[in-house]
């Protein structure tokens, strides 16, 4: 990773009246890179990204740009731009003077804002008629362009995005998610990216920030966060898991606290252990959850009976009931789905490279 | 059977706006000093509004209406955009305020400014009591007359201005200053244009009633400007003129209803509210 962080983050309190949205929060942001801040409603993310852009002061702490102290400058005095979860354009402008208005501002000349405009119309996929078209004419896909175009127009040094997908249809979506990560690799500009959509996130993103009630639990790339999450809340917010609460006995070893969880020897790896007399979570993702035949060992394995079965599209899901009424949630690709029949005893194993183990004193 | 429904409000606007209007016009174009209509038509009063001076009365009316308009609007702006984005509870006490007044007549409140202006009045009777100096009062001259209107027409730019610009998004705003825009070219590129339906409204509304008012001449003005609204009192009543009178109130109606259309069409409101193509 480059080692210059465009934007630097110290120390951010940001209170309203007795309530604190902020407590103290540290974020580096390195040049070029996709940053998608991800939390729940309320954990914070959009009171952020109002202080990274200059519409709010933080009450304490500092945000550096490169260099330059920012967090007092008043947002049209610098040199970043977002992109509003209302996309905030101006419906008594039309597409083109919607696009041009950053170069407007800036005052410069109608010919030059012209060729600027036409240009982002190119390069956001937009017929070059679309000028004169009125912001009220546009589809949703359509107006998600102009936004970004006007943006684009601004020539900021760090791009921020507030959740600006979250009011589209699904496909469309998707489409447009990827046609972000592609014109980030193609302007090569710093985008800071906020959604409570873990998908969103995992699609677009070089680094992901978990972020809860005002802090950030984790900042990884997206596979790290995916595979060992530093808390139950991580692990459960990027998608299904399954968490078992575990301990160590007098040897170390792991054992389930409410589960008949069985450890072949073998499943002792290095990373999976805990101090004597511990406690923590075991973790593993549905999809590394297999249905062992009778004469099969895994480093782990728990007995359940299969409850339910779901279509994903692609994969199965499958839902199997342990012993003591925990549920085990369990996928596979459609071509490897389970050929039994409800009610059926299976047994589940899966094996330790797969899993991760969450120590009770990190989690939260 | 609509048609039918229709008929008693039909009769009723037919008899109290069309009728008089129609009574006005053929007066407008009667001999001078008629009282029927029983004479062929002439414009010999037209040719007195011109010949004897009545247009100063109308430019001075139109004029001070528009000063009085454009220092509305300046005075208006601050607090209306306090009431419709900054103050929270308090908007409401400050629509409660503006709105009492409004329950003393005119004239009453015309009085008491000018119990408050006049020499030996409130001001100045206390300035000559206190310090021995004294002046003449602040009453008998132009600018007290539009002192008069912006007091008396305040209400009817401050409701429309705030309704119009509580209209604008927040977002929009704050976008146009992400973007790079001073407070002044938000003002200008954001607030102006997508507040103008309450502008055109609230700067109509007091430029009507002010062309058309009479009080703050007559009370707070004397002698020094007659406006039109006093010459066609005067054509109806002392004068016994009904022909110049009506010609006087024709010319006033027609540059305000024109003055009127011209303003709803031109500030297209359908299409600033991004509602039409």
């Amino acid at each position: 990773m480059p080692s210059d962080p465009i934007l630097r983050l110290e120390k951010i309190v940001k209170r309203f009246g007795r309530f604190t949205a902020l407590h103290g929060i540290d974020l580096e942001i390195q040049d070029g890179e996709f940053l998608t801040i991800v939390g729940p409603s309320g954990s914070g993310k959009t009171t952020l990204i109002r202080l990274l852009v200059g519409i709010d002061e933080p009450t304490e702490g500092q945000i550096w740009l490169r260099d330059k102290r920012i967090e007092k400058i008043p947002a049209n005095l610098r040199p970043t731009c977002m992109v509003f979860q209302s996309l905030a354009l101006f419906p008594h402008r039309s597409v083109g003077e919607n696009i041009e208005f950053p170069l407007k501002i800036r005052g410069e000349s109608v010919s030059a804002r012209k060729e600027r405009t036409l240009e982002l119309l190119d390069l956001l996929h937009l017929p070059r008629d679309f000028c004169d078209k009125r912001i009220n004419q546009c589809s949703g896909g359509e107006r998600q362009r102009v936004a970004l175009a006007r943006a684009l127009a601004f020539d900021p040094e760090i791009l921020f995005f507030d959740e600006p997908l979250s009011a589209l249809d699904y496909r469309l979506r998707k489409t447009l998610e990827k046609e972000l990560k592609d014109l980030h690799e193609r302007t090569g500009k710093t985008f800071v990216y906020i959604t409570h959509s873990l998908e969103e996130a995992m699609v677009m993103s070089d680094r992901i920030a978990i972020m809860r009630e005002g802090r950030f639990e984790q900042i990884d790339v997206a596979d790290v966060i995916y595979a060992r999450p530093v808390s139950r809340f991580v692990a459960e917010f990027m998608g299904e898991v399954n968490l078992i609460d575990v301990e160590a006995n007098a040897e170390g070893q792991l054992k389930g606290r409410n589960i008949d969880l069985k450890v072949d020897g073998a499943g002792q790896s290095s990373i999976l252990t805990l101090p004597q007399g511990g406690t923590g979570t075991l973790m593993v993702r549905p999809e590394y959850v297999r249905f062992l035949n009778p004469d099969e060992t895994s480093d782990f394995s728990v007995n359940g009976v299969m409850h339910a079965e779901y279509a994903l599209g692609s994969r199965m899901q499958y839902s199997i009931e342990t012993a003591n009424d925990s549920v085990f949630t369990v996928e596979k690709l459609r071509e490897h789905r389970f050929t039994g029949q409800m009610s059926d005893e299976v047994v589940l194993g899966w094996d330790a490279d797969n899993a991760h183990l969450i120590p009770d004193n990190i989690s939260k | 059977m609509g048609v039918f429904s229709a008929t008693p409000i039909t009769v009723v606007l037919l008899l109290s706006f069309a009728a008089p209007l129609v009574v006005i016009s053929v007066f407008s174009i009667m001999p001078q000093k008629v009282f029927n209509f029983a004479h062929l038509p002439d414009f010999s009063s037209y040719g007195v509004l011109l010949s004897q001076g009545y247009y100063r009365s109308l430019l001075w009316a139109l004029g001070m209406a528009l000063v009085s308009t454009v220092i509305l609007f300046v005075i208006c702006w601050p607090l209306a955009f306090a009431m419709a984005k900054v103050f929270d509870k308090f908007t409401t006490v400050i629509t409660v305020v503006v709105v009492i007044t409004l329950f003393v007549s005119e004239n009453i409140r015309l009085f008491g400014w000018v119990l408050t202006l006049m020499k030996g009045g409130l001001i100045e009777g206390h300035l000559r009591a206190w310090t021995g100096l004294s002046f003449e009062g602040a009453l008998y001259n132009v600018p007290v007359i539009i002192f008069g209107l912006v007091y008396v027409y305040f209400p009817f730019m401050l409701f429309p201005l705030a309704q119009g610009i509580s209209t604008v998004p927040e977002e929009a705003r704050q976008a146009a200053a992400d973007l790079g825009a001073t407070r002044w070219q938000v003002f200008i590129e954001v607030d102006l244009p997508l507040s103008a339906p309450g502008i055109v409204i609230g700067s109509l509304l007091s430029f009507v009633l002010a062309a058309g008012a009479l009080a703050e001449s007559k009370l707070l003005g004397g002698q020094a400007v007659i406006v039109i609204a006093d010459e066609i009192e005067t054509a109806f009543t002392y004068g016994q003129n009904w022909p110049l009178g009506s010609a006087l109130s024709i010319v006033l109606i027609i540059i305000i209803g024109t003055l009127a259309i011209f303003g709803v069409n031109r500030v297209d409101l359908d299409a600033i509210m991004g509602r039409k193509s």
